[in-house]
């Protein structure tokens, strides 16, 4: 039972780590209906900053704060150099050229901090193990699950209940309407880039002191967001939420069950879902 | 004190040349019409001018600045509001929030202003865009360019399709509107609403202004509502 319960709870951050690079992925699929192959990097990249940010200052926290920060600012300067030359351009270009910087940045990965992993431990304070009773869980992933929890309110207010939600909503909808009412879209289009890509910049920092730092996890990890994001439905926060926290605790549960079909087990939860409802399970036609 | 001036304004589908020297102004507190039969070319006039459409000729000119070159939402903030033909209704934002994206603090028009206005919008305010008919759409629209702080509000076929009793309440509002001091071309087939609202009349063939004159020259002008607007 304990057993169950741990695995669950693993999903659980799993997921939220799932859910925090997804919601990027499909807001800047839904605003931009922009196709982003270099979003998995950008994780990577938010992860090995994260490490480095730890190697200079010693402390994790300080880290947590700027790695996302920075992966938002590298991901706006992009945005504004490069990926808005082709957001009028078919798929297939968007997906060259963003597979292009993601080759781009893993390379550059590679060279700096080498081709094999590297690990950051959890900060001290959550170095240690939660107990009730005679179940045992680390702390640090509880943290996680809490911390992405925190995020996920935040991002949830942001896009429902303020101007800028509303607004990139809208955009969703009909960007040259929303021009047409005297709003700057470019701007809006490169706020939501950077921040879509910083939520996963900040997944990337959360999962590394639990799932280590490697330089080729990015096209896993992208794959695993489009998993999520199809099942969930392009464009949708509620989507990516509970999409990514089923693709989670499959996988971990599956783990224990039957290690060698988790993978499996997510690309069949895809499929199922897919057959049921094209459009994911809250997207729109 | 506000006004447009378009001065041969030429614009252009790929190859297909469809506004051929486009000639008109509104002013500050007066509703102008674009009349003409379909296909004429007179949404393209009013894209062009809001800058969806880019001229290849010609100017658009607002108190004296040129527009040319300018993006869309940089033209919305000078004060041209265009009102389109399918509305532009976010569906999946409930109807305050259609308003609240749109607001502009100098608007003299706040958002009570036009709770009281439209009471309809008011009753119907956490409905999503979706949910609301033809008519209430269309309101919402003319809310929303309010809210914007309009100096000239351009109405892409307003009462199109609607009930009788609610173009009459458009054109109630578009009185309203006058009388506080905005600018007004209005594009529309219904010739008794057009006769009953506005100030001056153009006539658009063939992306060509054909006919110009005041209401009292426009009246009685069978032959012309016969040659240039009958089906
Ligand atoms: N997006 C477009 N692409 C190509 N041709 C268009 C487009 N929109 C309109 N047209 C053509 O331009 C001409 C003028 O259209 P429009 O301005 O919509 O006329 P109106 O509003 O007077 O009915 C028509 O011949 C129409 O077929
Ligand atoms: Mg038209």
């Amino acid at each position: 039972m304990n057993l169950y319960l741990f695995q669950a709870l693993n999903g659980i951050g799993l997921g939220m780590i799932y859910f925090l690079i997804s919601v990027g992925l499909t807001i800047i699929f839904g605003l931009l209906n922009f196709v982003n192959f270099a979003h998995g990097a950008f994780y990577l990249l938010g992860a090995y900053l994260s490490y480095t940010a730890v190697v200079v200052t010693g402390n994790y926290w300080v880290a947590l704060i700027i790695a996302p920060i920075m992966i938002a600012l590298i991901a706006w300067v992009c945005e504004r150099t490069l990926i808005k030359r082709v957001y009028h351009l078919p798929h297939t270009y968007q997906i060259l050229v963003t597979l292009g910087v993601a080759l781009i940045i893993q390379e550059l990965c590679v060279s700096i901090w080498g081709p094999i992993g590297k690990h950051i431990s959890p900060p001290d304070s959550l170095k240690g193990v939660f107990q009730l009773g005679d179940f045992f869980y680390p702390q640090y992933r509880l943290f996680v699950i809490g911390f992405a929890a925190v995020v996920a309110i935040l991002v949830w207010l942001l896009l429902d209940k303020t101007k800028f939600g509303a607004l990139v909503r809208a955009g969703s909808e009909d960007a040259e309407t929303v021009s047409l009412l005297g709003t700057h879209t470019h701007r809006l289009f490169s706020i939501t880039f950077a921040l879509g890509v910083g939520l996963a910049g900040l997944a990337g920092v959360l999962a590394a002191p639990i799932r280590g730092i490697h330089p080729f996890v990015g096209p896993e990890i992208l794959g695993i967001a489009f998993v999520v994001v199809v099942i969930g439905g392009m464009g949708s926060f509620t989507g990516a939420l509970v999409g990514g926290l089923l693709v989670g605790l499959v996988q971990s549960l599956m783990t224990t069950i039957w290690p060698q079909g988790a993978s499996l087990m997510i690309y069949g939860a895809m499929a199922f879902v897919i057959l049921l409802r094209p459009y994911g399970l809250f997207g729109r036609a | 004190m506000s006004e447009l001036v378009i001065s041969n304004l030429h614009s252009y589908y790929g190859k297909s040349h469809i506004l051929n020297g486009i000639n008109l102004s509104v002013k500050s507190g007066e509703i102008v019409t674009l009349l003409g039969r379909n296909g004429a070319g007179k949404t393209t006039t009013l894209k062009t001018i809001v800058g969806i459409v880019k001229a290849q000729q010609g100017e658009v000119v607002l108190d004296n600045e040129n527009l040319e070159g300018k993006e869309i939402f940089e033209i919305a903030r000078r004060g041209i509001s265009l009102v389109p033909e399918h509305r532009g209704i976010f569906g999946i934002l409930s109807v305050e929030e259609n308003l609240k994206i749109a607001i502009n603090k100098n608007s003299p028009w706040s958002l009570d202003d036009i709770y009281d206005m439209f009471p309809r919008l008011k009753e119907r305010r956490k409905n999503g865009g979706n949910a609301l008919s033809g008519g209430e759409q269309q309101m919402l629209a003319i809310a929303r360019a309010l809210v914007n702080d309009p100096r000239i509000l351009l109405l892409d076929e307003p009462t199109e399709g609607l009930a009788p009793v609610i173009v009459d309440e458009i054109v109630r509002i578009l009185h309203q509107i006058r009388s506080a001091g905005v600018g007004v071309l209005l594009v529309e087939q219904n010739l008794s609403v057009c006769e009953k609202l506005a100030d001056m009349h153009y006539i658009i063939e063939l992306g060509e202004i054909v006919y110009q004159g005041t209401q009292a020259e426009f009246s009685n002008q069978n032959e012309i509502k016969n040659r240039y607007l009958a089906v």
